[in-house]
């Protein structure tokens, strides 16, 4: 490695911390904001620090405005969804690497090939769909179209590819069942696989927006983020401070998870994009 | 903007062909075949239901004149053609909102890329001490919600805002960040630069690392500055990571709908209007035909990047 001169060194920091505090800001204003009261929205909206830390909009938030309820919702949708996509796409992605069939060869091009279409292509036939399945303003309706994505179905293929063939040759000669292979010899190997897999779709479903919004048409069903938009967006009868402790709460489950599981948050992408 | 999304196009599909001849392509036994269609029937069922049979009703219903009365009774529909096409195009609403979503990439895709290459060099070589801290610190916007961090922005970048209190504070303008076209475009770039630096950051990096240590040491013992080394050799052999972030971040800002959405409903006077939000606001309009027909459009123009991005990035072997 190369040494720099102090002189670079502090360039190449000053730089970094300017950076740093770009992108850290929003989340400076959203902890302070949040502990504003009403009153000081009005007569100082601009102090980026509360006159002391008062939790009323937290209590508020989940006393009067149903925020616990959506919370709850989120976190459904968001389990099944991880599990779905663990469970399925372990499968798929086993099948498509690992197992010869005829069609083989057609199934992952098509799935690529719609992993392209713009979403806002397909929501207004999902919710097509879901008019004639009957579960409009449903947890299942929101959480059908992320229960196993494409994506995760693409990062188990990749990781399949490191199991051996030869492993899997031996334990059918041995007598080895299908079944037996994809638990014994298989799902043992991919575990980091499984772990990008479970932070993507995790993501995915916590974060998902447009769907939920379209599907969910009352309060019951909500999901976090749906609730805080619908709130946002009728801004003129709700205090920023109630926002804001909604947007911190929105945003901790995923902040707390990233804080502990960065290196596989980090892995997910250069997976995701590279391979 | 979903960036999982579009994130998997950008592989370059590696050729999971096993070699010919060799004992594995044997054909499988039927129970291979059997048990592989099990496995794949979960996710088949969903894809087909959620994705692949969607794809081809929005194609369908573009060519019909389907309003939102139609959506429980989807049979009861005329054929028009590529009339719906024709109607839009010329609509000055979506003229609007396609020049805006061009610009959109225009500013933020570069301006993305420099931010997340310049931090990427930054940590690559230089910096010891807290490397972990700035590289999470640009990649947590990637990760948080998109509808909290709207929240935040609107709150910051309001008119008596912490942002316009801090300008004032120091003798600066403090702007209508949100309710002036100018301003409001300005925020929403911000917002999705943002959001997505710190995805060219790690895809940068994961390029860097893959650059031979005993290059940077021959140019240096040439005597190459860093500057140059910087040019001349470290951007060529990035030219396939390059190629790949700007395609990811094409795809992205193309179909860009939450921060405008979000921060400024496609205002003020639809200046932040994407084509994305102006085919959900069709929707809500109950013009169905009109909004699968500007999202049919939108997937042509990402198709075509898509379809130059496998060009440029297959294998050359």
């Amino acid at each position: 490695m190369r040494t720099s001169s102090p002189t670079r060194q502090a360039l190449t920091y000053t730089a970094l911390v300017v950076i740093t505090a770009f992108m850290l800001l929003p989340f400076v204003w959203v902890l302070f904001g949040s502990f504003k009261t009403q009153s000081e929205f009005l007569h100082s909206p601009g102090a980026w620090l509360p006159e002391s830390f008062q939790v009323q909009n937290y209590i508020q938030l989940f006393a009067e405005r149903g925020f616990g309820n959506y919370m709850v919702n989120s976190i459904i949708v968001s389990v099944v969804a991880v599990l779905g996509n663990i469970v399925f796409s372990s499968m798929a992605g086993y099948a498509l690497a690992k197992l010869r069939f005829r069609g083989r060869g057609f199934i992952f091009p098509l799935v690529i090939a719609a992993m392209i279409v713009p979403y806002v292509a397909l929501f207004v036939p999902q919710f097509m769909i879901v008019v004639q399945l009957g579960l409009v303003d449903s947890l299942a309706a929101i959480i059908l179209p992320v229960l196993v994505l494409p994506l995760s179905v693409f990062i188990m293929r990749q990781f399949a590819h490191s199991v051996p063939f030869e492993l899997m040759e031996a334990a059918r000669i041995d007598g080895a069942g299908e079944a037996r292979l994809f638990f014994r010899i298989f799902l043992p190997l991919t575990g980091p696989g499984l772990a990008t897999v479970a932070i993507l779709s995790f993501l995915a479903s916590w974060n998902n927006f447009l769907w939920p919004l379209v599907v969910a048409q009352s309060q019951d069903t909500y999901t976090a983020p749906v609730g805080l938009a619908v709130a946002s967006q009728a801004s003129n009868s709700i205090s920023f401070g109630l926002l804001l402790a909604g947007a911190m709460v929105v945003l901790l489950p995923i902040l707390i998870l990233f804080l502990f599981l960065q290196k596989y948050f980090i892995q997910g992408v250069a997976t995701a994009g590279l391979k | 903007m979903s960036i999982t999304a579009t994130r998997a196009l950008v592989a370059p599909e590696a050729s999971t062909r096993r070699p010919r001849g060799s004992r594995k392509t044997r054909e499988g036994t039927r129970a291979e075949a059997v048990a592989a269609w099990l496995f794949l029937a979960p996710f088949l069922v969903l894809f087909a239901l959620f994705t692949g049979i969607p794809a081809i009703l929005a194609i369908g219903a573009s060519m019909t004149d389907m309003k939102a009365r139609d959506i429980r009774d989807p049979l009861g529909v005329n054929f028009t053609g590529f009339d719906e096409f024709g109607r839009i195009l010329g609509n000055p609403g979506f003229q609007g909102a396609f020049l805006n979503t061009i610009m959109f990439v225009v500013l933020c895709v570069p301006l993305s890329m420099a931010l997340g290459f310049a931090l990427a060099v930054m940590l690559n070589n230089g910096v010891r001490r807290l490397r972990t801290v700035f590289r999470a610190a640009a990649y947590v916007p990637v990760i948080t919600n998109i509808v909290a961090a709207a929240v935040i922005w609107q709150y910051a970048f309001s008119i008596t805002g912490p942002v316009n209190n801090s300008l004032g504070g120091i003798g600066l303008p403090q702007p209508n960040w949100l309710g002036e076209s100018g301003w409001a475009i300005t925020t929403v770039v911000m917002m999705g630069v943002w959001r997505t630096a710190g995805t060219c950051m790690i895809l940068f990096l994961a390029g860097l690392q893959a650059v031979p240590e005993e290059v940077l040491e021959a140019a240096s013992t040439d005597g190459a500055g860093r500057w140059r080394t910087l040019w001349s050799i470290i951007l060529p052999l990035l030219r396939p990571t390059t190629l790949l972030v700007s395609v990811l971040m094409t795809v992205s800002f193309l179909n860009i709908f939450e921060e405008p959405y979000l921060l400024t409903k496609g205002g003020p006077l639809g200046s932040t209007k994407s084509i994305a939000v102006w085919v959900y606001e069709q929707f809500g309009f109950g013009n169905i035909s009109a909004s699968m027909a500007g999202s049919v459009l939108l997937l042509i123009l990402v198709g075509i990047v898509a379809i130059f991005q496998f060009r440029l990035l297959r294998p050359k072997h």
